[in-house]
């Protein structure tokens, strides 16, 4: 793989809109060509080369491309938009929309991550060392066809609405998460550390897992007995886990919520 | 304003019969003149001319379409641009902006349109979004098949008090023609309920669609307005819907109409046109309705053409998006709006892959293609029903080209090759239908033929000039070519004024809006504005002198005059 | 001596268009029908010592009073020399003067949000994933005969809506009135509404999105385990969920006591799918109970314009939005606007204390009748005329029934329509001339 590593100089207090920080984007291009390409502040257009120094080998195709953002970028959006294949690391956190729309490849952040990050994922993983805020892997506001493929991987907790309208693909919070995780969810696996409470809002499909403690189930789900290391697709989870199904708020749902027994 | 010739270009102006003849259109002071001095030369050799495109059903603005816009913030992730020094910022697929619904028309060579459905309460609304629509002449289809006033009287057999309060509505609304949509089935629906057939009596009015119709249908006559009914008729989208749509296209037998056109415009008749008694069996009765169309001279339709995609389902017709939303399990908007209508929103995918939405998509070209007379088929999507309009082109290609149409079928569920006739149809559209269904047609049906869909001496001057040479393409073979070209204009030219060229906006202008202006005589509108004053007071929730819309709402305000004043 | 009828009262979304109003000398005298407060806003229009009449700019740390054209010209410059300016308010002024704001946002290529971000913007969100299904005010007033506030205390923030649409008037098949209907209320305390109410339910507060799920499910057939749910026992839902689905004509008006508290727009969205659900069984609506006379009036304008209702970002010459990232809370907190214009509202008494922080620290412009806190924050102030008496414009009910304002006085000497300001400052950013002695608007 070909590095090309961006060092941040100083960010913009209006937020940097830096979708063009993929391996699609830079593959074939010179870094001359990588330092023009155009980021979005306010109402100005910039230049990448304006926000990071920016040195490396640039590949010929994204699969062979590696970017590496050496240090905090805490105003910089959209890194890793629409990506499809190599990969980025952030060597510390980043902000919001962190691998948006992502097909494949692979997001590599070892600080935290903004709101939306992996809004509406497609392929390919997002591992995040630090914390997530709201709305992780979440869809589009009032698109109903939420993430749909791929993983994302948090060593550490995120905040509300965790997998919003999720319709396939997988989610792994290690730590805990705020309310409504997978409110609304119609397909794939989200398995969290612990939850607050809301868990499964609405869901119609999918499976939750809690390993550790929920604070308050809704009173809209209802048990299913208990289950002895239940798997879900290739996962499998050890423990003694009480098994709900819900949300029977909605018609015919068929969402599975196990929860660890202590 | 100096003058422009068109020179030299392909004319289809079916209005005047003219079928490609090459010749110069001459235009001055935004009118179709004889000749003109002093004029800039376009020139139109190797192109087809046609008069500017006419609209007749299209929900563009208003209430229900604002409400499909809040209720889609996903849609507005497409369609997408920036502003420029001439254009606003626009966005938005099946629920544009109204400044896009302005582009995209001009740059399809559309000059005027209609919006389908205005609910009189919310009449200001669409009013103010009919105001932010620029490049078009623009006027409103008036919403009153489930109207209180209407029922009772009509009940009662008042049709003369009837006809007055149509005026009154028309006039205070800035309305343009008598919409009715499910009648009675509006009503039913603010207790939940809906009608099935058209003797299905409407709760508490005691009063039937078939009834609703017939005597809309008398007063259109009676007070002679330019436009026929215009009916969205009952159970739109529902399996063997069509016995009730051939039934509902006898109801006005033996009127005859007031002017030179028919008395009932059977809209989006596409959804109207299905047989089988279960989804399962879900099959086309186009040929039925084409051929009930044929043999009757008192009707026409559009067709509400289904084109594949994810588009935003929305009509007055309450208890059908009910209904949908609860197949699709997608979001539902609703707006039961008081004595008057009750529109619905919810969004739709037409999948190629699904049985229903093939056969759907067959069913409207089968009635393009069944129905004979091209002067009885207008070209519509129901916008953005079956379609967002600017899928146009594609819809003309199909109808150009039974190559394309066998390639599409390729493409999509085999219900639209089993149950359905279109593999069997071998029917062609030439310019000169395409002419009449997308303006000339519209523009008769309308009732605004003098000025509108043609490019006679003394007609607006409203052009659509594409580039494609009729002597060189093949459009049963070039089909993608007659896609693309009727896709953006070499030049849209609105009032006299070059407004697109080559496919971009380079002058934004404000069209008209027409509305009705009916006279009718003074002790029946004295009658009838006691029954408003009572009502108004008792249940309405607004003042009777806050109902009417002012006329500064309106861009150059065009009142049509009407003497009804023998109504009595 | 001057007699106005059919006014309307431009104070809250409740838009009661039935208030008589007689101006003698410029002064209202006589304000009829209106309720406490809406009098109150119309005599109000008359103390010119409580009014903004001046336009001022801040020069030295101090406001001084400038000429308009100054003070148009300072306002041009702020908005002009930003890389992200913010335009909030909106709420409490007309259609027309959104339609220039939203023109002048593009034009900036800022932020323009109003208040809907701190009152039913959760009620917009779930109105993007749920839908809404709703009447206007009429059909409530024809046919309800089930009638529930919950979150909403109309008796003092819609004084006349009770009287006007909802539980006392007669209607077409309600010629009783409020002997045909029934009213519940579901709140945390019990207030002065729930207190006519012929039933008050008392839930927990912030459990309210757990009660709607536990109805939803009696609705939809299921059985309730719990003894009781949010402070309310089984028997009470299950009762209630009965009551809903035997309703002829049900209708849930919810006000900030649902879309501010634990669980925002996603009380919303399950109280939508609950109304959804009762469908299947009955007839039932859902409304908001918006605030300020033109908030939904706001949304609309910018929804046609730019397809999306509120928070749009148009940094990037055409509309983002994303409520979180591009709302006026959120663009302030993160430190992101570096000027601002407000109009019509004052953040600064409402607003948390780290917006008003970095309002402080920015140049910005307020346009309002009245000093508020927030006009002597600005850096430039201009006052404004008060649409709907003193300048006609658009307005759009909690219901989106559109009404004409009417204008039933003069403005002080030299006060110009938000309108009119607005043109004047895009004209100036845009280069053009300042508009003077041009027409008030084009429509």
């Amino acid at each position: 793989m070909k590095e090309v590593v961006l060092t941040p100089k100083e960010q913009p207090s209006y937020g940097l809109i830096a979708e063009c920080i993929s391996c699609d984007v830079f593959a074939g291009k010179s870094i001359d060509e990588i330092k023009a390409l155009p980021v979005y502040y306010g109402n100005k257009q910039g230049e990448l080369g304006d926000f990071f120094e920016i040195s490396g080998e640039v590949a010929s195709s994204a699969e062979e491309q590696r970017i590496v953002i050496a240090g905090d970028v805490p105003k910089t959006r959209w890194i890793g938009k629409e990506m499809s294949a190599g990969e980025i690391v952030v060597k510390g956190s980043a902000e919001m929309y962190v691998g948006a729309w992502m097909r494949g490849g692979k997001i590599i952040v070892e600080g935290n991550v903004g709101a939306f990050s992996g809004m509406l994922m497609q392929g390919g993983e997002l591992y995040v060392k630090g914390n997530a805020g709201d709305y992780l892997g979440c869809s589009y506001r009032g698109e109903w066809r939420g993430m749909r493929g791929g993983t994302i991987i948090v060593e550490g907790n995120a905040g509300m609405e965790v997998g919003q309208n999720l319709n396939g693909g997988r989610i792994f919070v290690k730590g805990s998460v705020e309310s409504f995780a997978g409110v609304r969810m119609k397909k794939g696996l989200l398995v969290v550390g612990s939850a607050t409470d809301r868990v499964g809002a609405q869901m119609v499909g999918g499976t939750i897992v809690v390993l550790g403690n929920v604070l308050r189930l809704l009173p809209s789900f209802d048990p299913a007995g208990e289950v002895e290391n239940p798997s879900v697709a290739d996962e499998s989870f050890e423990g003694v886990f009480n098994k709900y199904t819900g949300d029977h708020a909605e018609r015919h749902a068929k969402g599975v919520l196990y929860v660890r027994k202590e | 304003m100096s003058g422009l010739i068109l020179k030299n270009g392909y004319v289809y102006d079916p209005l005047n019969g003219i079928k490609g003849e090459k010749m110069d259109i001459c235009i001055e002071n935004g009118k179709i003149v004889e000749e003109v001095s002093d004029a800039k030369v376009i020139d139109c050799s190797g192109k087809v001319v046609m008069p500017g495109g006419v609209e007749i059903h299209s929900h563009l603005a208003g209430g229900k379409v604002n409400v499909g816009r809040m209720l889609r913030p996903e849609d507005h992730l497409k369609n997408v641009y920036p502003k420029t020094k001439l254009t606003r910022a626009a966005n938005g697929y099946s629920t544009p902006s109204t400044f896009l619904t302005g582009y995209l028309y001009a740059k399809l060579g559309y000059t005027t349109a209609f919006t389908a459905a205005l609910p009189p309460l919310m009449a200001r609304h669409t009013h103010e979004e009919l105001h932010d629509i620029p490049m078009l002449d623009k006027g409103a289809l008036t919403l009153m098949g489930n109207n209180w006033f209407i029922m009772r009287y009509l009940k009662r057999g008042d049709v003369e008090l009837a006809a007055a309060f149509v005026a009154w509505l028309l006039k205070a609304v800035k309305g343009y023609a008598i919409k009715v949509v499910n009648p009675g089935g509006g009503e039913a629906w603010g207790w939940g309920r809906d009608v099935r057939s058209l003797d299905d009596p409407v709760p508490h009015f005691d009063i039937t669609p078939r009834e609703i119709i017939s005597g809309l249908v008398k007063v259109n006559e009676m007070l002679a307005l330019p436009h026929s009914i215009h009916l969205h008729a009952n159970n739109l989208g529902r399996v063997g819907n069509f016995a009730t749509t051939l039934e509902t296209m006898q109801v006005p037998n033996g009127t005859k109409p007031a002017r030179e056109r028919q008395v009932l415009q059977l809209t989006h008749a596409q959804f109207h046109s299905y047989g089988g008694d279960s989804w399962k069996n879900f099959a086309s009765e186009a040929e039925s309705i084409a051929k009930a169309v044929n043999s009757n001279e008192n009707v026409i339709i559009d067709i509400g053409q289904v084109v594949f995609g994810d588009t935003t389902t929305m009509t007055a017709d309450g208890p059908m998006e009910y209904y949908l939303s609860s197949l699709t399990g997608l979001k539902w908007a609703n707006k039961n709006i008081e004595l008057e209508t009750s529109p619905g929103v919810t969004p739709f995918v037409y999948s190629k892959r699904s049985p229903v939405s093939a056969v759907q998509w067959a069913v409207g070209l089968e009635l393009a293609l069944h129905i004979n007379d091209a002067w009885k088929v207008l070209l519509t999507t129901d916008h953005p029903n079956g379609a967002p309009f600017f899928k146009y082109p594609t819809i003309i290609a199909w109808l150009m080209s039974s190559k394309y149409r066998e390639e599409t079928m390729k493409e999509v569920h085999s219900a639209a090759q089993k149950n359905t006739t279109l593999a069997t149809i071998d029917r062609e559209y030439d310019f000169y239908e395409i002419a009449t269904i997308t303006r000339a047609g519209q523009a008769k049906s309308l009732g605004i033929q003098e000025t509108k869909g043609h490019l006679g001496v003394g007609a607006d001057a409203d052009v659509a000039v594409y580039d494609i040479n009729p002597e060189e393409i093949d459009p049963s073979r070039d089909y993608k070519l007659i896609e693309e070209k009727f896709a953006r204009t070499s030049y849209t030219i609105k009032g006299g004024e070059i407004v697109v060229k080559d496919g971009e906006i380079v002058k934004v202008v404000q069209g008209k809006t027409l509305y009705i202006d009916a006279r009718v005589d003074e002790s029946l509108e004295r009658e009838v504005m006691r029954d408003i004053d009572y009502y108004f007071k008792r249940f309405y929730s607004v003042n009777l002198a806050n109902y009417p819309v002012q006329e500064v709402y309106l861009t150059n305000p065009t009142p049509v005059q009407i003497d009804a004043t023998n109504v009595r | 001596m001057q007699r106005y009828t059919d006014v309307i009262c431009s104070f809250c979304g409740t838009l009661c268009d039935d208030i008589e109003v007689v101006v003698e000398d410029n002064k209202i005298v006589d304000v009829k029908h209106a309720c406490r407060i809406g009098t109150a806003k119309f005599l109000a229009s008359n103390d010119y010592e409580h009014r903004l009449l001046k336009p001022m700019v801040r020069k030295n740390g101090k406001l001084v009073e400038v000429s308009l054209d100054e003070a148009i010209e300072e306002a041009a410059r702020i908005l002009k020399d930003a890389t992200k300016p913010l335009l909030y308010g909106w709420s409490s002024t007309s259609c027309e003067a959104h339609s220039v704001g939203v023109e002048l946002a593009e034009e900036l290529g800022g932020v323009i949000d109003n208040t809907t971000t701190v009152c039913h913007g959760p009620s917009v969100l779930a109105i993007h994933d749920a839908g809404y299904i709703s009447c206007t005010l009429g059909e409530v007033k024809n046919r309800a005969d089930l009638i529930i506030y919950w979150g909403a205390n109309p008796m003092h923030g819609h004084p006349r809506h009770l009287s006007r649409y909802s539980i006392f008037p007669r209607g077409y098949f309600r010629e009783r009135g409020q002997q045909d209907r029934e009213l519940i209320v579901i709140d945390v305390r019990k207030t002065d509404t729930a207190k006519i109410a012929n039933k008050f339910i008392k839930v927990n507060y912030g459990e309210d999105y757990e009660l709607i799920s536990a109805l939803r499910k009696v609705v939809n057939g299921g059985e309730l385990r719990e003894e009781s749910v949010a402070g309310v026992p089984r028997e009470e839902i299950i009762a209630l969920a009965e009551k809903m689905k035997n309703a002829q004509f049900g209708v849930l008006f919810f006000g900030m006591g649902l879309t501010q508290s634990y669980g925002r727009h996603r009380n919303i969205d399950n109280a939508i799918n609950l109304v959804r659900d009762l469908n299947a069984h009955t007839k039932f609506v859902i409304m908001a109970m918006r605030g300020h006379y033109n908030v939904t009036g706001f949304n609309e304008v910018l929804s046609w314009q730019a397809g999306f209702p509120y928070a749009v970002d148009f940094g990037r010459g055409y509309a983002w939005y994303n409520p979180g990232e591009t709302t006026a809370n959120d663009v302030l907190q993160r430190g992101e606007c570096d000027a601002a214009l407000i109009i019509a509202s004052d953040p600064v008494s409402h607003f948390p204390r780290k917006s008003i922080e970095h309002l402080a620290r920015i140049p910005f412009i307020a346009i309002d009748i009245h000093p508020t806190p927030t006009t002597q924050l600005a850096d430039v102030v201009i006052p404004s005329a008060i649409a709907g008496i003193e300048v006609e414009g658009t307005a759009y009910r909690m219901d989106a029934v559109p009404l004409r304002l009417r204008k039933v006085k003069e403005p002080p000497e030299g006060v110009l329509s938000d309108v009119e300001i607005l043109r004047r400052i895009l004209a100036r950013v845009r280069g053009e001339e300042a508009l003077t002695a041009k027409a008030e608007v084009a429509k």
